[in-house]
């Protein structure tokens, strides 16, 4: 690389113009003709008139009884699937965390011509669509399936296990589905880490617990926060997983959404604003992260 | 007194490949030490055992009297300063310098107080608050010793600390480190391929080859009375002839020069037969009387010296360093000159 030369600058103003296009179309766009339909009224079947209100916002937070003739109060039920689907998305976040940093520590240790087969090893199963990998997962835990049967047939249980239709098969699949997003990230930090720093530390004292977390933990904490967003997020949003491996009491933010926009029965408007809400959720989030990461970086 | 560091037999093999092979070594207290060698002699290797970063396949390795060798790094009150510095990149300088201190449980007000101190010593006492990235190469160089003497370590283990810096800052860093060795009263075990950096720091160095110490010393002894073929050739120039000893007595060695020359020189353990005998190419004069004839190929102009190289009647090359003076008679190419030995020029060697 020429570092001094300056002659590809009047060239980037055109160049950049087609990474503009694809985030304007492909990010921006939806946002917003999101964010209008949040605030549109809701047509019978379906789709959306082109009536502004914040009739979406408000089915979403507030109640006025079966008939819409109480006082107005807070609704609990959209909130409560929410709070649920956090809950939900932090615990797989957390285990994501704990299953996956001892494995792209493992990985990141090999050596280099092996590193490349643990690595494939790993993303084997998300060359199979999602949707399969769910129903599949569904199968090996159902009453009659494998697990059980299996379980039975060594005399461990004598009963099969009711996972299906718990917030354990949901936080199975979630834990399964994005699993590999907290291991490459990590991975990538591990593989950059200066072994040599751990010596040093050693080397002054330091045992290797107080190494981990003095040394290790800082170095590669920013492989770890963008593998803890590239999970938490989209298992925020998830409902693939809560649909197929859970039930009525393990619905989540992204099936709520997701039946909004099916058939007749949905509501466009709604759909959208719960939407809205969950990616200022995200955002906010986000944002709390970058915050606090600047600030250490300048201190 | 019991030595710092005292190795015995150690030997280190990596798989089938034997990068020791039973090196023992004695270190005394407060001393500069230096290994040299070239590049895959197993300083580092040796270094790195000393530190417990490498088990020892075998051998025993003393600390003060204390066998080591199956302590783990952390149990060691041995400090080391990294050839890339390793400094931790997330903690600022002074934090860099406390963490020996922080580790051995003392508290922050001290350990502040004594990490300012070192780096006083340092001359970075401004740099305090500035992370690692910040600061350049001999900067951080400096940082990295700070930190490793913070803790006040027994045994301070150098591998190849300079080698990153500029050759400005190589010299004056050389000068430092020699006083803050003197000045910490501190064993260190310095690690270098640059005989010129082991020549002027060091009390005493072991010459390494291919996994072995050939020579300890100090840089007078390995300089002047090289003991093998190895050490001669390796510290400095030389003139390696092979010559026919035909007789030994009272520790005088008769041999016959190239050219057929006789030449007698002191040599305690030589046997009759065929040997390695290095002349130092500033040791030999020009003159018409001299005992050896050569023929002189080329000049080469080198600021402060003349490097006059040359043939003997045998046809094996020659070399003489003439200093640059207005009284120095330059020989032409092509001439035939009489060479001096001066007395002890010549040092027979055992292998
Ligand atoms: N982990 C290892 N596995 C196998 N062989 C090794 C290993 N580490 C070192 N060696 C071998 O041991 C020998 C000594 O290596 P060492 O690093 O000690 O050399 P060195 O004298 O420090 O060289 P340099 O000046 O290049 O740093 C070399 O031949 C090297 O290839
Ligand atoms: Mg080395």
């Amino acid at each position: 690389m020429a570092g001094g030369d300056d002659s590809w600058r009047p060239l980037a103003r055109p160049l950049l113009i087609p990474i503009w296009v694809v985030i304007g179309v492909f990010s921006l766009l939806p946002v917003l003709l999101m964010a209008v339909y949040s605030f549109l009224t809701k047509e019978f079947r379906g789709g959306v008139e082109w009536d502004f209100t914040l009739a979406a916002y408000d089915q979403f937070f507030v109640t006025r009884g079966l008939f819409g003739d109480e006082p107005a109060q807070i609704e609990w039920t959209y909130i409560t699937i929410f709070w649920r689907s956090i809950w939900q998305a932090l615990i797989c976040t957390a285990l994501c965390l704990l299953i996956g940093f001892p494995t792209a520590w493992f990985i990141a240790t090999r050596p280099a011509q092996s590193r490349g087969i643990w690595l494939f090893l790993i993303t084997i199963p998300y060359w199979v669509n999602l949707l399969i990998r769910t129903v599949s997962l569904k199968f090996l835990i159902r009453d009659n399936g494998p697990l059980n049967e299996g379980l039975m047939a060594i005399g461990l249980i004598t009963e099969p296990l009711p996972l299906v239709n718990t917030n354990l098969a949901v936080q199975l699949g979630l834990f399964y589905s994005y699993l590999p997003f907290m291991v490459l990230p990590i991975y990538a930090a591990v593989e950059r880490y200066n072994f040599a720093l751990s010596e040093a530390a050693a080397d002054l004292y330091a045992s290797r617990w107080t190494t981990l977390r003095e040394i290790v933990l800082p170095v590669v904490k920013p492989g770890m926060i963008a593998g803890c967003i590239l999970v938490f997020v989209p298992a925020l949003g998830a409902f693939l997983a809560p649909d197929l491996l859970g039930g009525a009491k393990t619905f989540m933010i992204g099936s709520l959404i997701d039946e909004q926009f099916k058939g007749s029965q949905g509501n466009w408007p709604f759909g959208a604003a719960a939407s809205m809400i969950l990616m200022t959720l995200v955002l906010i989030v986000l944002v709390f992260y970058a915050r606090a990461a600047s600030r250490e970086g300048a201190a | 007194m019991t030595a710092a560091v005292h190795l015995q037999d150690v030997v280190k093999r990596y798989g089938s490949v034997t990068a020791i092979h039973g090196v023992s070594l004695t270190i005394a207290d407060n001393e500069f030490f230096t290994l040299l060698g070239p590049s895959g002699c197993g300083k580092t290797t040796l270094l790195r055992m000393i530190a417990g970063f490498e088990a020892v396949t075998a051998g025993e390795i003393r600390l003060f009297g204390d066998d080591i060798a199956r302590l783990d790094p952390n149990h060691r009150p041995v400090n080391t300063v990294f050839q890339h510095y390793a400094l931790f990149p997330h903690m600022s300088v002074i934090d860099n310098v406390a963490f020996g201190l922080k580790m051995q449980g003392i508290d922050l007000a001290a350990r502040r107080t004594r990490a300012g101190k070192m780096l006083e010593m340092v001359h970075l006492s401004h740099f305090a608050d500035r992370m690692p990235a910040q600061l350049s190469g001999g900067q951080q160089q400096r940082v990295a010793l700070a930190r490793a003497l913070a803790p006040a370590p027994k045994v301070l283990l150098l591998d190849e600390p300079l080698s990153a810096l500029d050759l400005k800052l190589r010299q004056a860093m050389r000068v430092e480190l020699k006083t803050l060795q003197q000045e910490t009263g501190i064993t260190f075990i310095f690690v270098t391929h640059d005989q010129e950096e082991a020549l002027t720091m060091s009390d005493r160095i072991a010459v390494m080859s291919e996994g072995r110490v050939q020579q300890v010393g100090s840089a007078r002894d390995i300089y002047e009375t090289p003991d093998n073929r190895f050490v001669a050739d390796f510290i400095g120039e030389t003139n390696l002839l092979e010559v026919d000893v035909h007789s030994v007595t009272d520790g005088r060695a008769s041999m016959t020069l190239p050219g057929g020359h006789p030449l007698t020189c002191p040599s305690a353990s030589a046997t009759p037969g065929r040997h390695a005998l290095s002349i130092r190419p500033e040791r030999v004069t020009i003159a018409a009387t001299g005992e050896l004839k050569a023929t002189v190929d080329r000049v080469v102009y080198l600021g402060t010296d003349l490097q006059v190289l040359s043939r003997l009647a045998d046809g094996s090359p020659f070399t003489i360093r003439l200093q640059n003076a207005a009284r120095t008679t330059i020989p032409e190419a092509g001439a035939t000159i009489g060479l001096h030995l001066e007395e002890g020029a010549a040092r027979l060697l055992a292998d």
